[in-house]
């Protein structure tokens, strides 16, 4: 029996092996022998990663549709309001202070949604029973973590840009490196939607999921758009142990003439190895998920 | 058993149209560790796994599964059996609370049981977690993940995370819509509907794709009975055109009597009793249910009166009490004709349901539903 068998109201499944199955126990039970393989039915495939990835990230980002303003705009307000603050604060001719607070405000826009709301959202759905939906269809549980993540990743997109270009306006600094801002918000977003996911799933209450997913923003945003010389001594260890400090530095960068280049991509990558190690976690979570709870 | 691709051909009530009847080979009474008591008529039990080289759907045996740890541990699932064949509606009945979505979350592999085994077609589902999803579908009683998608997109989603290429999961879409009568709602959020519209729409997700095997608990909870309908309709069509087996639960005893082949009725965690509503309800008893509504109290001066409210079970203004069909007959019409009809309101008389049977087994519960 192949898996892609589209039922319909009209024909037979596709049973391409040739065998429909009688009702066994009408007459003894006569099961069509073709199917059985060492007394075990041979199993459908599983879905394959590639489709069952699209398929969550595809069906997760139509979301977007029903919540258009919560999930992509809410986070780019919060960034719009700290920078319009802090403009009047920051001595806007010094320039690593300015880029370090656009910056900040940016990637905490991808803090807010692929973090916080992806912590509370996973941590909703464990509690509400919902993840009994993925848990019972033949996809890896990578794929679900890794296509929500994308999902949530993606939303962060237009606040971002938003957030960059308004920044840089404000604080009058140059547009043109603001390429960076793809692989910038794709690799801290990875990383950041990790770091959520696994936070949503090991959570065991569903409320300590949306504190830990509060705190976890809060220490971005923290550590993101102070500079970091002024930070105390233990927090600037706390800002190297932060992804998205790597991805602050990055953008950050983008905004002056001459990028380091060799230090953007080892940024880069940490953001790429932590968005690794915690995706894996999450997915080993998600497994656990079903047995965990009740 | 009827067949035939005509919707609706399960009755909302009346005779059993689910008339199992099989297996009749390979079927031999054994000891069944979780039977309380050996009830008056010993029903079939389930019949055991591999005997004449069959292939069951499920073979379970002595699943136990604790909740809780220490003082406050209880046995969801104890020492429990039981046999599926491949292509019956199997329906596993009883009160809240008496282990059956903890047995269902058992065989899709969701929890993993404390004792004992579950082979599904052959494969060992305790150590193979993976398999049920491959096999079957799952409908739980928790909402959907995907409450926020329109339901046509939920139901495509579904359908090719089940494997499905573009077009065979929008045919496939598009075809259950159609079969569960969703397509006026097709476009709406899932979270927008109502609470029976949104289970119709969650039991159109867990019917999409071919699957083995279909794992519903509670499916028609909340449904209207066009939708209910629909639901047993499409449940019946896929077992007969595709030999799909239905395992589905229920604590509707309505549910049980129209669609089921065979029922295993459950009380705190174990199997109580196992075989076709026909049979079960024959096993139980000659007796017949008398229910009374009353208008107001019935005179209790009256002799007739006064012995229907010694053996009654009162719930408010109904009395319900099972006796003999001559005696009930008989007190019908002596209510009928005497002083106490100006107190009565209503009246049925009806020959034994699976309530009767799961009473008449030690069942203690009265949270079933009869409607």
């Amino acid at each position: 029996m192949t898996a892609a068998a589209a039922y319909d109201a009209t024909s037979q499944p596709a049973g391409q092996d040739g065998a429909v199955p009688d009702r066994a126990g009408q007459d003894g039970g006569t099961v069509s022998g073709a199917t059985i393989v060492g007394g075990a039915m041979p199993l459908p495939p599983n879905t394959r990663f590639g489709a069952a990835l699209r398929a969550v990230y595809v069906g997760q980002l139509s979301r977007a549709r029903v919540a258009r303003v919560p999930l992509l705009f809410v986070a780019a307000f919060q960034s719009l309001g700290i920078m319009l603050l802090l403009r009047g604060v920051v001595d806007t001719g010094n320039e690593t202070t300015s880029e370090q607070v656009v910056a900040g405000s940016t990637v905490l826009v991808v803090a807010f949604i692929a973090l916080n709301l992806l912590a509370q959202r996973f941590g909703a759905l464990r509690a509400a029973g919902a993840l009994d939906y993925y848990l019972t269809l033949p996809i890896p549980g990578s794929a679900v973590v890794l296509g929500t993540a994308a999902s949530y990743a993606s939303f962060a997109v237009p606040g971002t840009v938003i957030t960059a270009v308004v920044g840089a306006l404000l604080y009058g600094l140059p547009l043109s490196g603001l390429w960076l801002l793809l692989p910038v918000v794709a690799l801290a977003g990875a990383s950041l939607a990790g770091i959520g996911a696994a936070i949503g799933l090991l959570a065991p209450r569903q409320e300590l999921a949306t504190v830990a997913g509060q705190v976890g923003m809060s220490v971005v945003l923290f550590v993101g758009i102070i500079p970091a010389d002024r930070l105390p001594a233990g927090v600037k260890l706390l800002r190297d142990l932060v992804p998205s400090t790597y991805a602050v530095d990055v953008l950050a960068a983008a905004f002056r003439p001459s990028i380091d280049w060799a230090a953007a991509a080892v940024d880069l990558l940490v953001c790429a190895v932590v968005a690794v190690i915690m995706l894996t976690a999450a997915s080993m979570a998600l497994r656990r998920a079903g047995n965990a709870r009740r | 058993m009827d067949t035939g691709l005509d919707p609706g051909p399960w009755p909302a009530a009346g005779p059993l149209t689910g008339e199992y009847t099989g297996p009749q080979t390979g079927e031999r009474v054994r000891n069944q560790p979780g039977m309380t008591r050996e009830p008056a008529h010993r029903p079939t039990p389930c019949p055991p796994a591999a005997t004449m080289g069959r292939v069951l759907s499920y073979a379970v045996r002595g699943l136990t599964r604790r909740h809780g740890v220490g003082e406050h541990a209880v046995l969801a699932t104890c020492d429990l059996d039981l046999d599926i064949e491949r292509g019956e509606v199997f329906g596993v009945l009883g009160p809240n609370g008496a282990g059956k979505t903890t047995l269902v979350r058992q065989l899709m592999g969701l929890i993993r049981p404390d004792a004992g085994s579950i082979e599904m077609f052959g494969w060992d589902v305790v150590s193979r977690p993976d398999i049920p999803p491959r096999l079957a579908a799952y409908l739980g009683q928790g909402d959907t993940a995907l409450a926020d998608l329109p339901v046509s997109v939920a139901v495509e989603t579904t359908a090719r995370l089940r494997g499905l290429g573009r077009p065979a999961a929008r045919a496939a879409r598009t075809a259950v819509i159609d079969e569960l009568g969703l397509a006026p709602i097709a476009g709406r959020p899932l979270r927008h509907l109502s609470g029976g519209q949104r289970r119709l729409a969650s039991v159109a997700c867990a019917l999409v794709g071919h699957r083995e095997v279909l794992v519903l608990d509670e499916p028609t909870t909340g449904l209207d009975p066009t939708a209910r309908r629909a639901v047993w309709s499409a449940l019946q069509r896929r077992r007969d055109t595709a030999g799909v087996t239905v395992l589905l639960v229920t604590h509707n005893v309505l549910e049980a009597e129209s669609v089921l082949d065979r029922v295993a009725v459950l009380e705190a965690g174990r199997v109580i009793a196992c075989d076709t509503p026909g049979r079960l309800k024959a096993s139980v008893s000659e007796d017949v249910r008398l229910d009374l509504v009353w208008r107001f109290e019935p005179p209790g001066d009256d002799p007739i009166i006064a012995r229907l409210a010694q053996q009654a079970e009162i719930t408010g203004r109904r009395w319900t009490t099972r006796m003999a069909a001559v005696d009930a007959r008989e007190a019908l019409a002596r209510l009928t004709t005497g002083p106490a009809f100006a107190a009565l309101d209503d009246f049925t008389l009806a020959t034994p349901s699976l309530e009767d049977v799961y009473l008449a087994l030690g069942g203690a519960s009265r949270t079933l539903e009869r409607s």
